[in-house]
């Protein structure tokens, strides 16, 4: 690393070539009439799509170690992938699988169970979720709502109960990764989705390319995965990588967006000329691109934290999250505003990023909750 | 990686760096020794040719050296002559022949001779083309007529840079050339300009009959808005060389006071400041990433943005800042026109925040920042102009 050269924020040319492969395949496989038809199927989803992902392109697991049968590139090249899915709305198992559950995998002391688990999972054939209680951005221990119960010798077996809800991916999910209360804390459960006395039903979400599930388990036997030791990590691991692919996912989101805006200011005429002459149309476009740019700095500076440890992981997610929700969704609604009443349209897809705006900055928890953990990292420490 | 800048690499001009630097101790040797010497390394702008200051390297370079100045104990190089390393010397390296560029650049390097910027005027603020300021031919030379504001520095400046109109009968971009003027020419009055902070760090300058030498002229006569603009860009990338650290800048004013006053806090202010926080690092970590993109060949739309953002953060810290004083926000300490440039004292903040009133309107305001930003990084079309193809006289002004 020679002086004067940042550690972070360099793209280099196998990332370039990355980021125009996903797009490109984003752009024949998934355009928007195809997210339209998926989003409207009852699944939400089309596992043809994801397994081409997987085994074609081969881009589900960059981020898992090579130890763990992954291709180790790293988070930064995770992130390139969530922006690209992002910006196209690509519907599948991206939150549950990519931006939880494997990264929850990749710290499982056990590696065997883990590296069996996301073999199958980032060619694409296996959708797993991560059950856990983050909907405020970090584990939560006192909101676990399934319990866990050892049936007969030490070790030997557990069944779990109760109900978690809004899970994501819960209802395509065959592998669900669930954290319950024991009578020593909390631990992380292999449940699979054909479990008895599992049910999955789906939720009808705003966010028709994000779904959710309420899942009841009553008594459903489980295997242990991790101790009451690990489960917090694990948890803590995966809401900080989920916090920064969710944000790459939305900085992806917000781009696309501030791209429609600028074309269709530039083409649509009124009193005889490009509303992007406007000043009060020009000036809103600029300000969804400085804040597209800075979302961008925080996004790719949390997956280069995470990466490299040039950041305190905690911190570098919470900035994330705190303020690039607030980006797609402000960029998407400014998006709205400046189509006019075409952008209030069901033709248009604006209402999708304004939808998908609304449920990536509620997964992993809100802004505030965000700008809360940054408060007490920075001014109460 | 590019391999044309193979002989010149990150090491060998930290290395140089360092050689200044060791030979010429910053703080027990005079500046100007310390920036002469700086200055015949190549090191004031690496990327000048060799002998004006110069080692034909890199631009992206640059930063490498400043901050071996830095770890040393030295200035950052443009702080000995802001508007001199900001915008003069790349004009001068691109349109004054080497001899006379070499001539002018050491003691601008060094400080020994200050520069201004004659640009401005009364009636041209954003609309900088339209200035009003006659140039009229005079023999070998020409005579200049008009009035000039927002200059800082003027009392203190050997040499100004100056746009003078030197045809009206064309649209206004066409009539204009671009001189260097000393300072001390007869017809050149310097009165100072008092601002909101009592402080008078700006100067109307008057030229009345001022006879510029026809060889002080830079660039072709009629070319002078396009020799301005060829450093504009200089100036925005500039911007960029610097690492922050983590809380530093405007926001460590702020940070430093709510650390000051606990009996204050309460979970409003704590919300204010933390989205301040969150601001500072968008704008730190934004700045980071356009001097990465800048190093490797592909300024993107980021260095744009920085200005803009910078500025009207540092306007909302020192909002924050009165309101976390309270009833002290009220006073002001001294609006003495001598009062020192590094703010300091009891009511260094409220100071600092009249003074932050300005950042929204020096280099641009943001009005003009957004449209630039529209214009040039999102390639929307520029407004209708009343004035646009008119010959210059013909402009309602």
């Amino acid at each position: 690393m020679s002086e004067g050269v940042g550690q972070e924020f360099a793209f280099d040319e196998d990332l370039l070539e990355l980021r125009r492969m996903v797009r490109e395949f984003c752009q024949e496989v998934s355009p928007e009439d195809v997210v339209r038809t998926t989003m409207e199927t009852e699944s939400g989803w089309d596992p043809v799509l994801w397994k081409r992902l997987g085994s074609e392109l081969g881009v589900l697991g960059l981020a898992v170690p090579e130890s763990l049968g992954g291709d180790g590139v790293g988070l930064v090249a995770s992130a390139i992938v969530l922006e690209e899915l992002g910006a196209a709305l690509v519907c599948g198992p991206v939150v549950g699988t990519l931006a939880l559950a494997l990264p929850a995998l990749s710290v499982l002391p056990d590696h065997e169970t883990a590296g069996e688990l996301m073999a199958d999972a980032v060619v694409g054939e296996r959708v797993l979720t991560l059950v856990a209680p983050l909907a405020g951005g970090t584990f939560d221990a006192d909101a676990l709502s399934v319990s866990a119960t050892s049936s007969g010798s030490a070790g030997a077996g557990w069944t779990l109960h109760g109900v978690a809800d809004h899970v994501p991916d819960g209802a395509i999910a065959d592998t669900l990764l669930v954290v319950a209360r024991t009578s020593d804390g909390a631990a992380l459960f292999l449940v699979d989705a054909a479990a008895m006395g599992l049910t999955a039903t789906p939720l009808t979400t705003m966010d028709l390319t994000r779904r959710q599930a309420r899942l009841e388990l009553d008594d459903v036997p489980a295997r242990l995965l991790a101790d009451e030791l690990a489960t917090p990590g694990i948890c803590e691991h995966a809401a900080q990588v989920g916090a920064v692919l969710l944000a790459a996912a939305q900085v992806g989101g917000a781009q696309a967006m501030l791209d429609r805006t600028v074309e269709h200011a530039r083409t649509r005429l009124q009193f005889g000329q490009a509303i992007g002459a406007f000043q009060a149309v020009k000036h809103k476009c600029a300000d969804m691109l400085m804040a597209v740019e800075q979302a961008r700095s925080l996004a790719y500076h949390g997956a280069w934290a995470l990466q490299d440890g040039t950041d305190d992981p905690a911190l570098a997610a919470a900035l994330a999250r705190a303020v690039v929700s607030e980006t797609y969704f402000r960029v998407s609604a400014t998006a709205m505003q400046l189509h006019g009443g075409s952008g209030f349209t069901w033709e248009l897809p604006i209402h999708l990023h304004l939808k998908r705006a609304v449920s990536d900055g509620i997964a992993l928890g809100s802004s505030e909750d965000a700008v809360e953990r940054v408060a007490r990292l920075v001014l109460d420490a | 990686m590019t391999t044309d800048s193979s002989t010149l690499d990150a090491t060998a001009v930290a290395s140089l760096a360092r050689q200044v630097v060791e030979a010429h101790p910053p703080g027990q040797v005079p500046l100007v020794e310390l920036m002469g010497a700086w200055y015949d390394a190549g090191l004031a702008w690496v990327h000048f040719p060799v002998g004006r200051g110069g080692l034909d390297a890199p631009r992206a370079l640059q930063p490498v050296a400043n901050r071996v100045m830095r770890d040393a104990g030295g200035p950052e190089p443009r702080t000995v002559n802001t508007i001199g390393y900001g915008i003069v010397a790349g004009t001068i390296v691109r349109h004054v022949p080497p001899v006379t560029a070499n001539r002018l650049l050491r003691p601008l390097a060094t400080g020994e001779e200050l520069w201004c910027q004659l640009f401005s005027e009364p009636g041209a603020g954003s609309d900088l083309a339209g200035l009003a300021t006659r140039a009229v031919r005079d023999g070998e030379g020409w005579r200049v007529n008009g009035q000039k504001v927002w200059t800082s520095l003027a009392h203190k400046s050997a040499w100004a840079v100056l746009l003078a109109r030197t045809d009206p009968d064309v649209p206004k971009h066409q009539g204009l050339t671009y001189f260097i003027v000393e300072m001390t020419t007869p017809g050149i009055e310097v009165r100072p300009l008092r601002q909101i902070t009592g402080r008078a760090s700006f100067n109307e300058v008057f030229l009345d009959e001022v006879y510029v030498p026809d060889t002080q002229r830079l660039g072709d006569v009629g070319a002078g808005w396009f020799v301005a603009n060829s450093t504009l860009g200089d100036e925005r990338t500039s911007l960029g060389d610097r690492v922050a650290a983590r809380s530093s800048g405007t926001i460590a004013d702020a940070l430093e006071l709510w650390t000051a006053r606990p009996e204050r806090h309460t979970p409003v202010l704590r919300d204010r400041l933390a989205r301040l926080w969150l601001r500072a690092e968008s704008q730190r970590l934004t700045a980071d990433r356009a001097r990465v993109s800048a190093v490797r060949g592909n300024p993107g739309p980021e260095s744009a943005i920085i200005k803009l953002v910078g500025s009207e953060l540092a306007q909302s810290v020192y909002e924050f800042c009165l309101d976390l004083l309270g009833p002290e926000a009220a006073l002001v300490d001294t609006y003495s026109p001598d009062a020192p440039d590094d703010v300091s004292g009891p009511t260094a903040l409220q100071r600092k925040f009249l003074r932050s009133r300005a950042t929204t309107l020096e280099g641009g305001t943001s009005e003009i920042m957004r449209n630039v930003i529209g214009e040039r990084v999102l390639k929307l079309p520029q407004e209708i102009r009343n004035d646009k193809g008119k010959p210059w006289k013909e402009i309602p002004r």
